[in-house]
């Protein structure tokens, strides 16, 4: 594409935003149409009504709430992940924060918008702003969604504008240069506007890590807050919050994996990055099978029957095969992978990543479906299958999310130049001077 | 202040389903077909009668149940209701408000007698019974929740009727739910809870009177009668 002058040695860092190849538009296609396929989904389920979904009484929740939590569960990984090695200064850091956030943002949206897809009367929507009740749990849910999506989208901007200001610079004048110019906001790199950029992304990435926290904690609540069976559970906030970052390093892991090989990023982001990650990933791993057993474990010593009618259904019953296929993915699979050194490899960690991905969508979907199949009353069990339409809509969103993160890629570097750059010019001094500070006794 | 409350006699109830025929009579609840019947589990009934097995073979007995909405006093459906749609009044009814309803089912999850229904699809009627719908009831659309009001439309007639003569509405006996009107074993009772002159006051408190799953806290306002009280099965008394 219109490149005005080289830029210098991190010019591969550009390629990403300024080069396109046949790939990217195939990738695009398949993504669209995808995309497309679930809107005429949705347009059906608009003309006749949720009943062309698998949904039924009792089971009035399926799929497009699974997915709501586990795409609010990916979200995780971007924000909370980036803030938290932020504030340590961690400097192997630097060339996957961005990659992590806009999966944050993006991911947060589609996660949404399976509630809007779920909702039976979508264009009363706005209802939950007009006659919100703050009592109900899932008014805190559109609060703490909102909040989130705000926070992490101004994070996501804040650490992008000295590369929309490269950008700028670079490009030919036109509508793109208009573009970069005006969400630039004026930034010259500056001393002055360089301590503000700091200010900010620290402040910034300390309030989002409550946030994040807060966000997945209330998504449970939704459960939590109510009688019935197996969701009851005062362990639901902290579980979820686990579950969500486990999920998200996953996605992360996988986007770094593709990014690095579509824009031959490896010298940028390198086997350290996978290593380090992978750690984080195994220590999730083994959190989420904590909390997993400490679920499983104290509904069976408290044994009530309607708690004990969904515990069997999980275990044995219809949904077994969810349950062990969950436990095989999410605990067997990735903790061989990541425990071992010679595996938790670029390659090792991504296929760890991809079983975690599935175990953790059926975990939602092992929280939810079971406990509304074992209502209380002897009466009126009911299962639930999805039909075409909730597929359509599960494949349409997940690759929904996949075009957005395409056009974020075509627009903005998915590296972050300028903190790259930072971290060569500056941060080895810095380190150095850093260890010398708190080690006692170096010279 | 009036507290409406029902209470239907176990013992006297033969599981006729007449209750059932007038309640979707009286309150247009459309008629399930294939793609909403029993299997595919999409059917609008307010008002179900259940048939509870109990003992072993030879020696089974069988009770009829009718379930409704139980009229909670306080509802774990009203509490989580993200946009006011269900509420509870002061005459202690719990109400559904059809247009602001955004269909997100979280009530009927929250609803442990699963007595909440959902409009998968537009509610349709053979032509011929249009005609004959109920005036005083509107019919809802497609995705919005809806459940047994103790056809709160007839205490709004009786209300303008008893306004009319400048008094209130009687405690007992006029205002009472199409069920209870249409019962041929006479099996259920209507009226003000609170008035101690009211027969389902004084049932209410009867040895054999029991509610659904009351250690839930939720208070229901319909009582069951049985010889023995709850048997624990449909009570869910033993099921925690």
């Amino acid at each position: 594409m219109e490149t005005k002058a080289a830029p210098d040695k991190d010019e591969l860092l550009f390629d990403s935003v300024l080069k396109t190849g046949k790939g990217f538009y195939a990738l695009f296609c398949l993504m669209l149409g995808l995309f497309l396929w679930g809107v005429y989904g949705y347009s059906t389920q608009l003309r006749y009504g949720l009943g062309v979904t698998g949904l039924n009484r009792t089971n009035f929740w399926g799929f497009y709430i699974v997915n709501f939590v586990f795409f609010i569960g990916i979200s995780h990984a971007g924000t909370l992940i980036s803030a938290i090695l932020r504030l340590c200064q961690a400097e192997w850091r630097r060339p996957i924060t961005r990659m992590a956030e806009t999966i944050t943002v993006m991911v947060i949206c589609y996660g949404a918008a399976n509630v809007v897809v779920d909702l039976g009367r979508p264009d009363r929507f706005l209802y939950v702003f007009r006659y919100g009740r703050i009592q109900s749990p899932m008014i805190w849910d559109v609060i703490s969604i909102c909040t989130y999506l705000t926070a992490s989208s101004v994070y996501l901007y804040v650490a992008l504008i000295p590369d929309i200001a490269l950008l700028r610079d670079i490009v030919r004048p036109g509508l793109r240069k208009s573009f970069y110019a005006l969400l630039s906001l004026g930034w010259t790199g500056t001393a002055k506007q360089r301590r503000r950029l700091d200010i900010a992304i620290a402040i910034l990435a300390v309030m989002v890590i409550p946030i994040a926290v807060s966000v997945h904690t209330v998504v449970s609540w939704v459960f939590g807050m109510t009688i019935q069976p197996m969701w009851h559970s005062t362990i639901f906030g902290p579980y979820f919050v686990v579950g969500a970052i486990y999920s998200g390093i996953a996605a992360l892991l996988i986007a770094m994996a593709i990014l690095r090989k579509a824009y031959r990023l490896e010298g940028y982001i390198k086997p350290l990055h996978f290593d380090y990650l992978g750690r984080l990933f195994l220590a999730m791993c083994l959190l989420w099978f904590y909390f997993t057993l400490a679920e499983f474990i104290t509904t069976y010593y408290g044994h009530e029957p309607t708690e004990m009618a969904a515990w069997w259904d999980k275990i044995s019953g219809r949904y077994a095969v969810f349950f062990w296929t969950m436990v095989v993915t999410n605990v067997f699979i990735p903790f061989t992978i990541l425990c071992n050194k010679r595996t938790r490899t670029v390659a090792g960690t991504v296929t760890a990543s991809v079983f975690v991905l599935i175990g953790m969508w059926l975990e939602r979907f092992v929280i939810v479906a079971p406990t509304l199949a074992n209502p209380r009353l002897p009466w009126g069990h009911g299962s639930y299958m999805p039909t075409w339409v909730e597929c359509s809509e599960l494949a349409a969103m997940t690759s929904g999310f996949v075009l957005f993160y395409m056009v974020f890629v075509k627009l903005f570097p998915v590296i972050s130049i300028w903190e790259v750059r930072e971290g060569r010019e500056r941060s080895v001094q810095e380190v150095v001077e850093r260890v010398k500070n708190y080690m006692p006794m170096v010279a | 202040m009036p507290r409406w409350g029902m209470v239907i006699d176990l013992d006297k109830c033969t599981g006729c389903q007449a209750c059932v025929v007038a309640c979707k009579q009286e309150n247009n609840v459309p008629f399930s077909e294939e793609k909403e019947g029993s299997e595919n589990r999409r059917e609008i009934q307010w008002l179900t009668v259940m048939a509870v097995a109990k003992g072993e073979y030879p020696n089974v007995g069988l009770t009829f149940m009718p379930m409704m909405c139980q009229m909670c006093d306080t509802p774990p459906c009203v509490r989580i209701c993200p946009v006011g749609a269900t509420y509870l009044n002061r005459e202690g009814l719990v109400g559904q408000i059809y247009p602001r309803c955004i269909g997100c089912r979280y009530c009927a999850n929250a609803c442990p007698y699963q007595v909440k229904y959902f409009n998968w699809f537009w509610p349709e009627w053979p032509k011929e019974m249009e005609a004959s719908l109920n005036s005083d009831v509107s019919v809802r659309p497609k995705g919005v929740i809806e459940k047994c009001t103790f056809c709160v439309q007839r205490l709004q007639k009786a209300r303008e009727r008893a306004a009319l003569e400048g008094r209130e509405v009687r405690s007992e006996g006029e205002y009472v739910p199409a069920c209870v009107e249409s019962c041929p074993a006479q099996a259920m009772y209507f009226g003000d809870l609170d008035d101690p002159k009211t027969q389902v006051r004084r049932l209410a408190q009867d040895a054999r009177a029991f509610r659904i799953m009351e250690h839930l806290g939720t208070r229901p306002k319909v009582y069951y009668l049985r010889k023995g009280g709850s048997s624990g099965d449909e009570s869910g008394a033993g099921q925690g």
